[in-house]
């Protein structure tokens, strides 16, 4: 799970690891991370979700070393 | 330069001294290089089939930048300068609502806040091939380079 801007602050970390049953949804991983880091969920409804790199549905099913990333909304240029 | 372009426009993006008259001292891009790369291939590929374009540049920096820094640059060469405008635009917009960036502004004091952003937009979902033989440059570029250019 890799975590940018805002939702790196409220983690304090860049990423981390989970386990997850075979079969897994990336529902599964984004419960595992609200779990680990309860500040996140005030972020929940702002959040966009990547599979590696390409915006997923929660519904997805991972394999292993699948990376999950939470984007919070953007802003370039 | 094609000898089939007839003109090149060219955006150069830079740090503001200030935002709704906050006063700011220097920005700071956290940039998801990874998917950057490949939303970067996208949308050239998505510009050429929209527009005779002959080469496209995208660069965007990442990290701490100061006021008067640049932060981006866009260039596109075409047969007509209407395509080379309108292609430029479309790249510069789309980088701003459709890229994995976020940018925090430092203001007096130090303090930092994030930069009210939008949803990132997901405008296609197949990843061409990175790299066409017309295209310069691309990437992401970080503070420390001392050229603006990756090649």
């Amino acid at each position: 799970m890799i975590y940018f801007a805002q939702a790196r602050d409220v983690t304090g970390i860049k990423g981390e690891e989970f386990r997850l049953d075979l079969k897994s949804i990336v529902k599964d991983a984004l419960s595992k991370a609200f779990e680990a880091h309860p500040k996140l969920s005030a972020l929940e409804s702002s959040l966009k979700v990547a599979l590696n790199e390409e915006i997923t549905r929660e519904d997805a099913e991972l394999k292993d070393g699948d990376r999950v990333a939470l984007l919070p909304p953007v802003v370039g240029g | 330069m094609e000898d089939d372009a007839g003109g090149i426009v060219l955006f150069v993006g830079t740090i503001r001294n200030q935002t709704d008259g906050r006063r700011v001292k220097g920005l700071e891009y956290q940039v998801y290089r990874r998917m950057a790369r490949r939303e970067i291939a996208k949308l050239e590929e998505e510009i050429r089939k929209r527009w005779p374009v002959k080469s496209i540049t995208l660069v965007h920096r990442e990290g701490k930048l100061k006021v008067g820094d640049v932060s981006i640059v866009v260039a596109v060469s075409a047969p007509h300068r209407g395509e080379a405008f309108d292609a430029a635009r479309y790249a510069i917009d789309r980088i701003k609502d459709s890229f994995p960036i976020w940018k925090r502004e430092k203001f007096k004091g130090g303090r930092y806040a994030w930069v009210k952003g939008t949803p990132i937009q997901s405008h296609s979902s197949s990843v061409p091939k990175v790299g066409g033989p017309e295209t310069r440059v691309r990437g992401i570029v970080r503070r420390r380079t001392r050229s603006l250019v990756e090649a």
